[in-house]
């Protein structure tokens, strides 16, 4: 599908320059879509919704086409229930929405983790709470990490940062869903939706595995159940062990994230999706006026990179975290830097993009509240440690009188001396 | 390098196609290129503009503050955009529409054209938006006009194959005024 380079433009045009310049032009949501289709996507379920729309428009041309599955279903309610039945069969399904419309997906996101289904919902969010508006967000952090439905279970979610890596993610997003036995979550924001970058168009179809569990007619061989309800508690239990430990070996092969200058950095932005650009952006500009700033942006949000950042977090000085909401992941970022240096965090609401220059003025503040901390303490070290000096003449003088003393007075002097020792210690 | 610049307008005068021919032609040419419409509701209230950025390197922030160029084919375009050029930024308003309204501001280059003249002048009065990229290009050179022409001729090969001639006249009217305001 690529589209024919021009003749003669540069004979001597090495590989990777003619490569770049066969690039084609792609909207975020189309791109998401035919990344699915070319990941081997059997059957898409999905309602209409801005700024998704163009995802579920592309799907309602494309898979008929190829001969395979599109519904637009009656409602969220409905996509994500049809999509269920499908991955039941073992089929590879996708369902996609923006904010308001996963919310009303989340009870069936439940019966899916609690049941093992694979799946792949992509979220293109919007500005909330309630229907809100249509603008980019990232709103739903806490929906997609920590929510959705009710119940013991955790969801992997892929934050691409650019159409490419949204397209190189959806594969994976495929994967990953059949090789745990659970729903996968891709969250882009409205701007990764309807913008359109130059991609390669290169594919990954994952190999497909025959699977035990699906249900593909018992004929010749002991039924298959597919269920989400277990009315023994003894037994319940145990399914639910089973689930967290399948969520920690998730959290221990799969956690993915990507740094950018971070070599010399003392000072960190955590932001993922359309916020690491606008922070990619505030960096070049943050290091020009001399703050060296670099960013680590996490790439699955569940499972989050906690430990990387928490190692991260013994050398910088400080870590600003920005999202396009009002500080959600940055509870995690506290979480995994657990008081080690100070965590400040930006974020616009509404639609609202950070621009580059908050995003500096924002850094400064940080490093300058860092530099005022540093010189305060450096301040009281310099003046303890000169009180000791005095101390210690001091306490010489006061123990010989207080020793003196003591002959009169008694043991009141050795407390004294005590706490002084104690001090000093 | 990056460069931004923001095609507005009214629905209906070929913004949006306008800032991906823009992305095109940058990809022929090798760069890093970046489209964001206004999708808001706007969109259904008549007025219409995208964003297109271009860089020799990846491209960060997708939101701008402050554009090198701004494209005002209205009005109301002209008063939310004027301001937001960059010092020594430039700014094409289309006088066929905006008569005798200015930015004023002495800091910015102001390209005043006729677009609907210019278009009708290469072929169709239609293809007002195909003008100012012209200028555009013409005044700045981000991208080859080599590459516009070829990305204009894929995509009306695409689409309709009997309005390439007039796509290119067009165009090719929109450059000399950039070019000939340049000299």
């Amino acid at each position: 599908m690529t589209e024919p380079r021009e003749i003669g433009v540069d004979a001597r045009m090495t590989e990777a320059e003619a490569g770049r310049r066969s690039r084609v032009l792609m909207k975020g949501n189309e791109a998401i879509g035919e990344a699915a289709i070319q990941a081997g996507c059997d059957a898409y379920f999905g309602y209409p919704i801005t700024p998704q729309a163009e995802l579920l428009e592309w799907m309602a041309r494309r898979m008929p086409e190829l001969g395979r599955v599109f519904v637009q279903a009656e409602s969220e309610l409905g996509a994500i229930n049809m999509a269920l039945g499908a991955a039941a069969t073992g089929a590879r399904v996708m369902v996609s929405s923006s904010s308001p419309g996963i919310s009303l997906m989340a009870e069936a996101m439940s019966y899916m983790a609690g049941s093992g289904t694979p799946m792949v919902l992509v979220n293109v969010m919007r500005a909330g709470p309630g229907l809100g508006g249509i603008g980019p967000s990232q709103s739903d952090y806490f929906q997609a990490t920590k929510g959705h439905g009710h119940g013991d279970y955790r969801v992997p979610v892929l934050a691409p940062a650019s159409i490419g890596e949204a397209m190189e993610l959806m594969a994976t997003a495929f994967e990953l869903a059949e090789r745990y036995r659970t729903p996968v979550m891709l969250v882009a924001d409205g701007i990764l939706g309807q913008a359109m970058e130059p991609v390669e168009l290169r594919f990954r179809n994952p190999e497909r595995h025959v699977f035990d569990w699906a249900l593909t007619g018992a004929a010749g061989r002991p039924a298959r159940i597919i269920k989400s309800i277990d009315l023994q508690p003894e037994v319940l239990e145990r399914r639910n062990l089973a689930l967290q430990h399948k969520y920690a070996e998730i959290a221990r092969q799969e956690t993915r994230f990507a740094t950018e200058c971070m070599d010399d950095a003392e000072y960190v932005v955590v932001a993922y999706g359309t916020a690491a650009r606008v922070a990619r952006s505030a960096i070049e500009k943050a290091r020009a006026r001399g703050i060296k700033a670099g960013l680590f942006r996490p790439i699955t949000l569940w499972p989050f990179p906690t430990r990387e950042l928490a190692r991260l977090s013994r050398h910088v000085h400080g870590i600003l975290t920005v999202e396009l909401s009002s500080g959600q992941m940055v509870e995690d970022v506290r979480l995994a830097v657990e008081g080690r240096c100070p965590v400040a965090f930006h974020g616009r609401m509404g639609g609202m993009v950070p621009t580059p220059d908050e995003v500096v003025g924002a850094l400064k503040a940080l490093s300058g509240k860092v530099e005022r901390t540093r010189e305060r303490e450096r301040e009281q070290q310099q003046k303890r440690h000169s009180g000791l000096l005095e101390d210690r003449t001091g306490g010489h003088r006061r123990a010989t009188e207080a020793a003196s003393r003591e002959r009169t007075q008694g043991a009141e002097v050795g407390v004294r001396a005590g706490t002084r020792g104690g001090g000093e210690r | 390098m990056e460069c931004s610049v923001v095609f507005a307008g009214f629905g209906g005068q070929g913004l949006l196609f306008t800032g991906q021919v823009l992305a095109r032609a940058a990809i022929k040419d090798g760069l890093e290129v970046f489209w964001i419409p206004s999708y808001g509701p706007e969109m259904r209230g008549g007025t219409a503009d995208c964003t297109v950025i271009v860089a020799d390197h990846p491209i960060g922030s997708p939101v701008v503050d402050q554009f090198d160029a701004a494209v005002a084919m209205n009005l109301p375009s002209l008063r939310k955009f004027g301001p937001r050029v960059t010092p020594g930024g430039l700014l094409i308003v289309n006088t066929s529409l905006v008569t005798s309204q200015t930015s004023a501001r002495a800091e910015i280059n102001e390209l005043r054209l006729p677009c609907t003249e210019l278009a009708a002048r290469g072929g169709d009065d239609k293809l007002v938006s195909i003008v100012a990229l012209g200028a555009l290009v013409g005044r700045l050179g981000w991208v080859t006009p080599e590459s516009v022409r070829a990305a204009l001729r894929e995509i009306s090969a695409k689409k309709r194959p009997e309005i390439v001639h007039t796509d290119l006249g067009v165009f090719e009217a929109g450059l000399e005024a950039g070019l000939r305001v340049t000299a």
